[in-house]
């Protein structure tokens, strides 16, 4: 492919919600509503460090450890802060663990609220209506959409996510796992289990 | 089944703007209950007109939440804000390729 080199005649110019934003950050800096460094701490965590992996190993640590297990159930704030996991904004954790009988499953029918310490950004499919409208009214019907069939005796418990409370869904322990260690374990765990709409993969 | 690849952001300014009301709302100058009301109010008038997938236009309205809830606190006024987008535009279509862009009177 040939390079087309000729002149810029001035930089590309960016999007327009992208001028907007960049308006609204150099204001806001300018007044000192918000400090320049910790913006760049945010996005730093939120771009690089903060994503399931995080939430992976709460649930591997969780099927380890029966004692975390409890402690998670009972305060999942707590726990997760024991992993050197800490929320931004003091959002209220909450476990939810999947049993024979229930398959619990998270939305938020409101905008998009996520437990984000321990799963990062949502996917774009937990921010759309058809989600956030169905997982209440219908969900073994987007459960299988997204592969996911139950069988029959188990009930689907939906949770849904305020700015106040955020679900994280601890899934059922695969089979034939029992000789791995922990950090093999978290490779289990995807992060459409932790929201309930996946299940953990099988051993290799 | 296999789940889509994790996605974090896919556009800079989405990420810019999260963390902008992120910062916002840790400093102080509003709660994150009383962003979600008025970012789900925001969604739920988009919505009615057409179905929103979660992607664009789901930072647009937040874009646009952001920007009316500024506006009301009085921390940066519609005009002041549209002002500043155009110096943006300016000294985009101003400065030559490959320099730094500068607001051209930054304070």
């Amino acid at each position: 492919m040939p390079h087309d080199d000729h002149d810029h005649p001035h930089s590309l110019l960016p999007p327009e919600p992208a001028l907007r934003v960049k308006a609204l950050e150099t204001i806001l800096t300018a007044k000192g509503l918000v400090d320049p460094a910790a913006l760049d701490e945010i996005l730093d965590t939120y771009e690089r460090k903060v994503g399931p992996h995080l939430g992976a190993a709460v649930v591997a640590r969780a099927w380890s450890d029966p004692d975390y297990r409890a402690r998670l159930l009972a305060d999942a704030t707590a726990a997760i802060a024991e992993l050197e996991i800490s929320g931004r904004q003091g959002e209220h954790m909450v476990a939810v663990e999947n049993t024979p009988e229930t398959h619990n499953m998270v939305v938020c029918t409101l905008c998009s609220c996520y437990p984000w310490p321990v799963l990062g950004i949502p996917p774009g499919w937990y921010k759309s209506d058809a989600y956030r409208a169905r997982a209440v009214r219908e969900p073994r019907k987007v459960l299988a959409e997204f592969g996911v069939t139950l069988p029959d005796g188990q009930k689907v418990r939906v949770w849904d996510s305020t700015a106040e409370v955020r679900y994280l869904v601890i899934p059922m322990r695969p089979a034939g796992t029992e000789g791995l260690d922990e950090a093999a374990l978290a490779r289990l765990v995807t992060r459409d289990s932790m929201i309930g709409t996946g299940l953990p993969t099988g051993p290799a | 089944m296999t789940a889509p690849a994790p996605s974090r952001f896919d556009e800079p300014w989405q990420a810019q703007l999260f963390a902008l009301t992120v910062a916002l709302s840790e400093a102080g100058h509003f709660s994150w209950p009383d962003w979600t009301q008025a970012f789900g109010a925001t969604l739920k008038r988009h919505g009615a007109a057409r179905a929103l997938d979660g992607g664009a236009d789901y930072y647009a309205a937040w874009l646009e939440t952001l920007e009316a809830l500024l506006d009301t606190r009085g921390f940066a006024g519609r005009d002041e804000a549209e002002t500043m987008r155009a110096a943006w535009e300016a000294a985009y279509l101003s400065t030559p390729h490959g320099s730094p862009v500068r607001l051209r009177n930054a304070g």
